[in-house]
């Protein structure tokens, strides 16, 4: 049958894909625990990825808090439901938007740029120098930067949820004429721990996917230039693409009954 | 007395593309041995098979007279630590500064206290013909020739036993490839080191080379001391060694 032909190709180089993405993350992982450790470079890569990213998390943040107030504002209208806004705002901030919105962002800017560096260094042989200085590429390249994507995440998270429902605030206060100090009584009494952990772990596991894709395509580029974009675009596209995918199944965990 | 490398039938190929043929090469303790051959004849991928970042399909490849085909990623890296490796491109370390580059080895391989690899960095850097200064700088505003240095001060900054130099002069221009050459020389001699070079550089090669061996579709076609390369009585080397577009070796070109 020449139609199950393409297919069963297909099917095939796809699980093919994935055993190597799963054979690199154990090495990796396995990396992460094992000494030696390089601190030096964990502490770079936490810079570049929590602080150089904290202008770009925290303005995607401030901007959906305020768009989630102002429309939940014109929707909740129509049934006298506007009291809800504060308790719609922290709750989809928390658990959904903030985690995802900000992994998003982060896949755009470190993923991108972590598959281009890693896969300059492929094309230009510096991984097979670190070989042959006896240094091992998963040790010195990858495990850095799994570890700053695990533990910074969760940390730019906590803080684009702070700037989410304060951008939520201004709106709610300024525009949409809700009591400043009600406003926030209502959020602080309607947020749960649950709201806010789940969208942390969500956050580590998140920060996780978008360094090992990026290390992953990065590490496997072929080719020169164009394989080194095409390392990018493949890191951004595969991270965006597994936020979604890990979002719901996490999601699924916390809060299905 | 067991040579320091010993490759016995080394096979690798790329698909249908067969690189190296049941290759059998030895290269003695203390010794300067070129490979020689055209582009693409399998020179890197030789030596990148017994560097162990390549695994060939069949046969073995024994340093100091220990199996590193298959070996265990630990045993390599000790292993590895014999080797240093002049790249083509010489493969800096882009977001390092040069004397962190040439001490790399030193700090994540040995351990060594930064401050103390620096002294020995600025210490090979003057032995290639460096100033200190040149230490800070990034590799991205260094020439062809200076990156080429500071990859060989890269690479014999641990002292390592065995120092393999691919495509050492590809790109310079005929002084400085000199200037390369003498270093490699001067290197090789003061360390003591086995070299093992490929290069489709006759000049160089003549230079640096105690032995050259040919490479040839995966074979070693004929090996012999430098002085015996003009008398080999081999017509692809003869070929070769003298840039000639008519011989044995056909080049697969189509007319326009």
């Amino acid at each position: 049958m020449p139609i199950l032909q393409p297919l069963g190709r297909t099917f095939l180089l796809f699980l093919q894909a994935t055993g190597r993405i799963v054979l690199f993350t154990s090495t990796s992982v396995s990396h992460c625990v094992r000494p030696p450790i390089y601190p030096r470079l964990i502490g770079r890569q936490m810079i570049e990825i929590g602080y150089y990213s904290l202008p770009v998390v925290g303005l995607t943040a401030i901007f959906t808090g305020m768009v989630l107030a102002l429309q939940s504002y014109t929707g909740f209208a129509r049934f006298s439901a506007e009291s809800a806004i504060p308790n719609v705002v922290v709750v989809s901030i928390t658990r959904e938007l903030g985690p995802v919105l900000a992994g998003l962002m982060v896949a755009g800017r470190v993923g991108a740029a972590m598959a281009a560096e890693i896969g300059t260094m492929r094309v230009t042989e510096q991984i097979d120098a670190l070989d042959t200085l006896a240094t091992n590429p998963f040790k010195y390249l990858v495990a850095p930067r799994l570890i700053a994507g695990l533990t910074m995440l969760p940390i730019l998270v906590l803080i684009a949820d702070i700037i989410g429902v304060f951008g939520g605030y201004v709106v709610s206060s300024y525009k949409l004429g809700f009591n400043p100090a009600t406003y926030l009584k209502n959020t602080m009494d309607f947020v749960e721990p649950q709201d806010v952990i789940s969208g942390l772990v969500k956050a580590g596991v998140f920060g996780f996917l978008v360094t090992l894709m990026g290390c992953y395509h990065g590490y496997n580029s072929r080719g020169g230039a164009q394989g080194v974009g095409a390392a990018t675009t493949n890191a951004v596209v595969s991270a965006s693409i597994l936020i979604l995918c890990f979002n719901y199944f996490i999601t699924e965990l916390f809060f299905a009954r | 007395m067991t040579p320091k490398i010993r490759i016995r039938g080394l096979h690798k190929s790329f698909g249908d593309n067969v690189v190296l043929d049941e290759l059998d090469l030895d290269i003695e303790a203390g010794q300067s041995v070129v490979v020689i051959g055209g582009s693409g004849s399998g020179k890197s991928v030789l030596l990148k098979c017994i560097l162990g970042l390549l695994t060939p399909e069949a046969g073995s490849i024994q340093v100091d007279g220990e199996e590193v085909v298959r070996m265990n990623a630990r045993d390599l890296e000790r292993v590895r630590r014999k080797f240093g490796m002049l790249f083509q491109n010489s493969a800096l370390f882009d977001s390092l500064p040069v004397w962190e580059n040439v001490a790399f080895g030193l700090i994540q391989g040995e351990r060594m206290e930064r401050a103390a690899a620096k002294k020995i960095a600025i210490e090979k850097l003057a032995a290639v013909g460096l100033k200190p200064e040149v230490g800070e700088l990034s590799p991205a505003e260094l020439s062809g020739g200076m990156r080429k240095r500071v990859g060989l001060a890269r690479a014999i900054a641990t002292a390592p036993e065995i120092i393999f130099f691919d495509e050492p002069t590809t790109g310079l221009d005929p002084i400085m490839g000199d200037v390369i050459n003498d270093l490699i020389v001067k290197c090789v001699r003061q360390l003591g080191a086995t070299a093992l070079s490929i290069t489709h550089d006759m000049a160089s090669a003549r230079k640096i080379a105690d032995r050259m061996a040919m490479l040839y579709q995966g074979k070693i076609i004929w090996q012999g001391p430098v002085a015996e390369i003009d008398s080999s009585g081999n017509a692809h080397v003869d070929q070769f060694i003298h840039g000639r577009a008519e011989g044995p070796i056909e080049m697969q070109v189509r007319a326009i």
